[in-house]
C-alpha cells in the first residue's frame, strides 16, 4: 500500500478520522465492537468522546500498517503494585488524545453474576473517568475497564473500589481466578466452586495486589470434569469437581431416554463411547456402570442428564502447571491431589491452606519468569511432591516410568511405606464403618 | 500532609461475593439443581430438586462493549429477566427467568437490537480471544476483528446446534496464545527474526533479562556501533517473539513477518477423550484486515468438513483421531508439510511408533 492511500491521521469536516477499513466490521449479522467505539466517539460533551476519536484513528492506522502501537509502562493506584495495565501509544503525535489509554484489571463477582442496579453504577463511573469501552471478560478472567489517562485511573478505582470492587493481578503475582456457574444453575457441580475461589483468593489478594512471585500463577475451578473454564489448560491450580462413589442411575429415566432415542443410538453414543468401557446396557433396557473403571468423564452424564448424576462423596481433583506458551510451550497441569474432600468448613479449610503452601513453594523454587509447571519439569515430580508432603499415587500417571536409568535402591523401604498407607487406610475404613 | 492531597486508602475487598448480584432462583437452588434440557437453540432450562425451574436465554456478544450496548442489556434484562444476568467463559450473556413465557420476548428483545440467541449446545460458540491491536503490547492482529469477521460467517452455526458436539474456537495476536485451546485456533505466527533498533537497546532493554527470555537460546550480548546490544543468531530464532515485550526495540511485528497459522483438535473437556491440546494444519496465510478472507475461507472449509463428517459427539480432535491425519488433509485440501513434524521438546512422542498406517 502505498502512503498516498492510506488515511494516517486523516480526519472528515467534523474533526473524526476517517477509518475505511473499520467500516467494513460494521457490516454482517455479528454485533459489532467498531460500532460501539464509534458510539462513544460521538457522545458529544462526554470527555472520552476526543480520546475514542484518536483510538479510532490509531486503531485504523494499525489495520493499515499490520501493526500495533501500544508500549506498556508504569502506571498504579495508591497501595497496590499491580492490577493496570499501562498503554502509551508509540503514534501520539497523530493521535495525542488518546496517548494514554491504561486497563483498570478488576475481579468480578465469582461466576460473572450480575444485577442491572450495578452493572448500571459500573458504566456510570466509567462513563466519568474512562473511555466508556468495558471486555467482560479478559481471558483470564478480570473485567477489562480499557482506556483511561494516568491521572483517571485513580479516579477510576476509588470509585469502582467503593462499589465493592477490587483489583485484579497484573505482573508476577497471584492472578485473578475464574469458577464455572457450577453450584447456582448446573446440577453436574460437585463443590461450593465460589466458595473455594473466594477463599483462597481473598485470604492471599495480598500476593496479587503486591506482586513479589518469579512469575504469575493462575487459579481456575471447574464443577466437574466437563472443565468449562478451561482450568487444564489454563491454570497453574486447577480445581476439578470429581466424586469417589458410585454414579446415581435412575433407571426408569434410562428407559425413558431409551424410549425417545433407540437403543442403537445409546448404544453407539452412551456405552460404545464411554473410554474405559465401564458402561453396559443389559437386555432389559437397565444400565450398569462399573464404578471402578469409571474415571469420572463426564460423557455420559452429559448425554443423560436426567437418568444419571455424580454420586454423593463428593470432593475435588487438583491440577499443578497448566500454562500458555511462553516459554517452554503450552503445559497441562498434572494430576497432583486425585481427590479432597470439599465439603465442611475445615475442607475448605484445608483448601485455601494448601493453595497457600504450592505459592509458598512457587516463591521460594521457580527461577525468575518461570511457571510452576516449568518448575516441575525441571526438578521432577517425585521432588515436588516431596518438598509438598504428598505421596505419589498410581492416578497422577498415564503409566509407570519406561527409562530403566533411575536409581532404585531404596524401593524396598518405598514399597514398604506405600503398603504401611494402604493398612492405614483400611483401618480408618474399618473405625469409619463401625 | 493537606487533606485535599491525602490518597484515599483502599479497601483490598478481594472477590466480590456473587449472591449479591444472583439471580434469586439460582440463589434459593444454591447446589440443588436436578437435570437441564434445551427446550431449542440458546434456551436453557434448569429443574431443581425441589421442583423450581429456571431457564436461561443465552445471547452473543461482541466482548468489546461500549456503555451504550451494556445499558440497553441491561434495559432489556430488567424489562424481561428480573434484572438479573451473568456472563459465560466465552463472553456470552445469560438472562435467567423465573416463568417460560417470558422467553419468546426476550428473544425477540434481543435480535431486535442484533444480539444472536444461540451458542449452547452443539453449536459453535462464541470465539474466546485476545486484546489485539486495540490494546495489546505485542499483538501481531486484531483478535476483535477476525471474530466479527468470523461470528458474521458462523452466526448461523451460532444460533443452531447443528455440529457433532459443540465447537470451541480460539484466536490469538501472537505465539503466546492467551487465546488459549480451540477446537479450531486462528493464531499469529510470525514467520522473520526480530528487527533489532541498536540505538535504543542499551537504554530500554535489560540485556540480561531478555537473553533469559528467548526459549532457543538464540540472543547474546553485542557491541554494535560501538554500543552494547543484543543480537540474534537468525539461524536458531524461531521467531516467537518471546523477546519483545521485555526489549520493545526487538520489533517482531510487520507486514511481512506477520503471518496466520490454523490449529485444530484442541479440547478442554475430560468428557470422553482425556484434554488435548490444539495442533498445527496450516500456516503462512496472510494477516489480511479489515476481513481476513483466506482465514475464513479455511475456517469455513475445515467447520464444515468436520460438520459433514463427523459422528453426533466427536469432537474436532476425535473425530481426527478416528479419521486419522491423512484423511484430515485429503478432506480439507490442505497440504501436509515438514513445518507439521514437531520439532520441540519431546518431539518424537507425537511420531508414529507402530505399523499403523491409513491408505
Amino acid at each position: 500500500m502505498s502512503d498516498d492511500n492510506i488515511s494516517y491521521g486523516k480526519t472528515d469536516e467534523n474533526g473524526k478520522h476517517v477509518t475505511p477499513l473499520l467500516d467494513e466490521l460494521e457490516t454482517g449479522p455479528w454485533p459489532s465492537f467498531i460500532t460501539g467505539l464509534k458510539r462513544l466517539r460521538d457522545s458529544e460533551g462526554k470527555q472520552y468522546a476526543p480520546m475514542m476519536n484518536d483510538l479510532l484513528g490509531q486503531l485504523e492506522h494499525s489495520y493499515e500498517k499490520k501493526t500495533g502501537f501500544w508500549k506498556g509502562g508504569v502506571v498504579s493506584v495508591y497501595g497496590y503494585g499491580g492490577g493496570i495495565i499501562p498503554r502509551f501509544s508509540e503514534v501520539a503525535d497523530k493521535f495525542p488524545e488518546s496517548k494514554e489509554f491504561h486497563t483498570l484489571r478488576v475481579m468480578p463477582p465469582a461466576g460473572n453474576h450480575y444485577d442491572t442496579k450495578i452493572m448500571r453504577k459500573l458504566c456510570d463511573i466509567w462513563e466519568e473517568y474512562g473511555s466508556g469501552l468495558i471486555a467482560f471478560h479478559g481471558q483470564t478472567g478480570n473485567i477489562m475497564f480499557q482506556g483511561a489517562t494516568t491521572k483517571n485511573t485513580q479516579l477510576a478505582f476509588d470509585e469502582f473500589n467503593k462499589v465493592g470492587f477490587d483489583l485484579g493481578g497484573a505482573g508476577a503475582c497471584m492472578r485473578t481466578a475464574m469458577s464455572c456457574v457450577g453450584a447456582a444453575r448446573c446440577e453436574m457441580s460437585n463443590y461450593d466452586e465460589q466458595r473455594a475461589l473466594r477463599g483462597i483468593i481473598n485470604e492471599y489478594v495480598d500476593e496479587m495486589h503486591r506482586p513479589s512471585f518469579p512469575y504469575k500463577i493462575k487459579f481456575k475451578f471447574s464443577g466437574c470434569g466437563n472443565d468449562c473454564v478451561n482450568a487444564i489448560h489454563r491454570a497453574d491450580f486447577a480445581v476439578i469437581g470429581t466424586w469417589r462413589d458410585d454414579i446415581k442411575i435412575n433407571q426408569d429415566e434410562v428407559k425413558e431416554y431409551i424410549n425417545e432415542h433407540g437403543r442403537k443410538y445409546t448404544i453407539d453414543h452412551v456405552v460404545s463411547m464411554c473410554p474405559t468401557r465401564a458402561v453396559s446396557l443389559h437386555d432389559d433396557d437397565s444400565l450398569e456402570i462399573d464404578n471402578q473403571s469409571c474415571v469420572r468423564c463426564m460423557h455420559c452424564i452429559n448425554v443423560m442428564n436426567k437418568a444419571l448424576s455424580p454420586g454423593d462423596d463428593k470432593g475435588v481433583s487438583i491440577m499443578i502447571g497448566g500454562k500458555r506458551s511462553l516459554k517452554v510451550g503450552d503445559l497441562m497441569g498434572t494430576m497432583v491431589v486425585p481427590f479432597m474432600k470439599l465439603e465442611s468448613d475445615e475442607d475448605f479449610e484445608k483448601l485455601t491452606e494448601f493453595a497457600g503452601e504450592i505459592m509458598e513453594f512457587f516463591a521460594d523454587n521457580a527461577l525468575e519468569h518461570e511457571r510452576i509447571g516449568e518448575t516441575i519439569d525441571r526438578i521432577g515430580l517425585p521432588s515436588f511432591l516431596e518438598a509438598m508432603e504428598i505421596e505419589p499415587d498410581p492416578n497422577m500417571v498415564n503409566h509407570p516410568r519406561t527409562s530403566s536409568y533411575v536409581r532404585t535402591d531404596d524401593f524396598t523401604e518405598e514399597a514398604e511405606k506405600y503398603f504401611a498407607r494402604k493398612k492405614a487406610k483400611e483401618d480408618d475404613q474399618v473405625v469409619a464403618a463401625e | 500532609m493537606n487533606i485535599a492531597t491525602t490518597p484515599r486508602t483502599p479497601v483490598e475487598s478481594g472477590v466480590p461475593d456473587p449472591f449479591q448480584y444472583m439471580h434469586p432462583k439460582l440463589i434459593a437452588n444454591y447446589g440443588n439443581w436436578d437435570w437441564h434440557d434445551r427446550p431449542r437453540p440458546g434456551v436453557l432450562r434448569h429443574v431443581s430438586k425441589s421442583g423450581d425451574t429456571v431457564w436461561t436465554v443465552r445471547a452473543g456478544t461482541q466482548r468489546q462493549t461500549d456503555v451504550y450496548t451494556l445499558r440497553l442489556l441491561c434495559d432489556i434484562a430488567d424489562k424481561y429477566a428480573e434484572g438479573h444476568f451473568r456472563f459465560t467463559t466465552r463472553s456470552n450473556m445469560e438472562f435467567m427467568l423465573s416463568s417460560e413465557d417470558k422467553i419468546a420476548p426476550l428473544i425477540e428483545a434481543l435480535e431486535a437490537k442484533g444480539f444472536p440467541v444461540g451458542g449452547t449446545g452443539n453449536s459453535v460458540s462464541m470465539i474466546s480471544h485476545t486484546q489485539g491491536w486495540l490494546h495489546c503490547d505485542i499483538p501481531g492482529t486484531d483478535a476483535s476483528g477476525v471474530v466479527k469477521s468470523l461470528m458474521d460467517r458462523m452466526h448461523s452455526e451460532f444460533i443452531k446446534e447443528e455440529m457433532p458436539n459443540r465447537v470451541r474456537i480460539t484466536t490469538s495476536c501472537c505465539q503466546i496464545n492467551c487465546g488459549g485451546q480451540g477446537d479450531i485456533a486462528i493464531n499469529v505466527q510470525y514467520t522473520k527474526p526480530p528487527k533489532i533498533n541498536h540505538d535504543l537497546v542499551a537504554n530500554t532493554c535489560e540485556r540480561p533479562a531478555v537473553v533469559a527470555r528467548c526459549p532457543v537460546a538464540a540472543i547474546r550480548p553485542a557491541m554494535v556501533n560501538g554500543k552494547p546490544s543484543l543480537e540474534v543468531d537468525e539461524k536458531k530464532c524461531i521467531c516467537c517473539g518471546a523477546c519483545y515485550p521485555p526489549c520493545p526495540p526487538m520489533q517482531i511485528n510487520g507486514e511481512d513477518s506477520t503471518k496466520i497459522a490454523i490449529w485444530v483438535g484442541g479440547k478442554h473437556s475430560n468428557a470422553r477423550s482425556k484434554p488435548t491440546f490444539h495442533k498445527l494444519v496450516v500456516a503462512n496465510l496472510p494477516n489480511n484486515p479489515p476481513r481476513w478472507p483466506e482465514v475464513e475461507e479455511i475456517v469455513m472449509k475445515i467447520l464444515y468438513t468436520y460438520k459433514d463428517n463427523a459422528r453426533h459427539y466427536e469432537r474436532m480432535g476425535e473425530w481426527i483421531e478416528r479419521i486419522g491425519w491423512p484423511r484430515f488433509f485429503e478432506m480439507t485440501d490442505l497440504a501436509f508439510t515438514k513445518h507439521h513434524l514437531d520439532t520441540w521438546t519431546g518431539a518424537r512422542h507425537r511420531m508414529n511408533a507402530s505399523a499403523h498406517v491409513r491408505f
